[in-house]
């Protein structure tokens, strides 16, 4: 129990995805100018995140590692992520076209998003998981996990973000700074909110 | 041709700079600010998989079919930053370790699917080279650049060597990071506007400039 909750804190606020470890940077400041944009697009991102880690960890522990063909690893994960955001889109449109009409523009960005990518690459990664999460041993339960709630942490920040933009593209604001420098100053503050729980901890 | 050239080093480096004019490619600008030395590497090791994946991407232009070219640009710098992992992992074990996790993220750089979709599955193999080369001194400058101002604010150091004991931790955190990038873009920004500017009160009916117009 005490383990699982580590996950979660380590995930979401310690080691958050965008703030902390700076991985999906793009759809963060390009997709959260409004609530709602950035709601579908940071849950879409978490259901990727997961599926993700629940394929392509088994398939490098249990196929790549035991053939030795481990420096095959990046073409293969972003081959399948994008066999599952392709897959989704698919489904979505046949199953629930309200779902896909909200959710289908930021679909096909999320192949290219770090965040997705870049938690494939972690997981497997044991040592580093390990001294992260400070656990005993990995396995493909706390990699899912690991996926599931760095996805949610990164909806967090995002949820954040675009909050607070809402509020500033109302204010008078220089030139120069107007659009991505404010939008990076923004996210200065929610990165030094949550460097807090790293002191707290 | 030549002026062909110079416009396409201008744009890399200058006119559209990956970092500070388009903002592409942020998270590893963002994350391996915190030294010069990390910039430099990675500005590098973007250059190399942005020159080859141009080339190869221009040669075969007319191979790939328009409807899966998505598909097989990823495949092509997937490979190649394969091969840069492979090499550094070998030939530098140190860069290696401090690149880490954003060396396999080069793959999705925008910056090199921006650079091939735009430039090189329409242009021509030299071109396409230069565009890469260009671009990547553009990144690899920006990145160093930021990467000396947080770690002269940061650790009071410059490529690991210490000036003085005087630091302010903000600007080697994450928060500092967004901090320095935001004021990079703003005086960018700022700078170039000056300049323009200038260029327009001196002369204005500018007859050289549209004559190169007229021959590209």
């Amino acid at each position: 129990m005490a383990e699982f909750i580590m996950i979660i804190v380590s995930a979401v606020f310690i080691n958050n995805f965008v703030v902390v470890q700076f991985l999906g940077i793009c759809p963060f400041l390009g997709v959260s100018k409004d609530f709602k944009s950035a709601l579908g697009m940071g849950l879409a991102v978490t259901f990727v995140m997961t599926l993700t880690c629940l394929i392509t960890y088994p398939l490098y522990t249990f196929v790549l590692v035991p053939l030795g063909i481990e420096f095959m690893e990046i073409i293969i994960f972003i081959f399948i992520i994008a066999a599952i955001v392709q897959m989704i889109e698919m489904a979505l449109k046949k199953f629930s076209p309200t779902l896909y009409n909200a959710m289908g523009i930021y679909l096909p960005l999320i192949t290219t998003n770090c965040a997705v990518l870049g938690v494939a690459e972690l997981v497997i990664d044991q040592a580093q998981m390990m001294a992260l999460l400070g656990i005993a041993e990995m396995s493909m339960g706390v990699a899912v996990l690991y996926g599931l709630f760095a996805g949610l942490g990164f909806t967090l920040a995002i949820v954040l973000m675009s909050g607070m933009r809402e509020k500033i593209t109302r204010l008078p604001i220089n030139k120069h700074l107007k659009g991505f420098p404010i939008a990076m100053i923004t996210a200065c503050f929610i990165a030094m909110a949550f460097y807090v729980f790293a002191l707290v901890i | 041709m030549k002026s062909d050239f110079k416009k396409i080093a201008f744009d890399g480096v200058i006119g559209s700079n990956p970092t500070l004019k388009l903002v592409l490619g942020t998270c590893p600008t963002l994350a391996l600010t915190t030294m010069a030395m990390n910039g430099i590497g990675m500005g590098l090791a973007v250059t190399f998989v942005l020159i080859c994946s141009n080339v190869l991407i221009s040669l075969l232009r007319k191979v790939i079919p328009n409807q899966v070219r998505i598909p097989a640009f990823v495949l092509i710098i997937a490979t190649f930053v394969t091969i840069v992992r492979l090499l550094l992992d070998k030939l530098l074990p140190d860069l290696y370790e401090s690149l880490g996790l954003y060396l396999p993220l080069i793959v999705v750089n925008c910056i090199i699917l921006a650079r091939a979709e735009s430039f090189a599955s329409k242009n021509g193999v030299i071109k396409s080279a230069a565009d890469g080369l260009f671009m990547g001194i553009g990144f690899t400058i920006a990145l160093t650049l930021m990467g000396a101002v947080r770690e002269i604010l940061g650790s009071g150091a410059i490529f690991g060597v210490k000036l003085w004991s005087f630091s302010i931790g903000f600007f080697a955190s994450s928060a500092g990071a967004f901090f320095t990038y935001a004021v990079f873009i703003a005086m960018f920004s700022f700078f170039s506007s000056l300049i323009s500017k200038k260029r327009k009160k001196t002369n204005l009916p500018l007859p050289e400039e549209n004559n190169d117009k007229g021959v590209n």
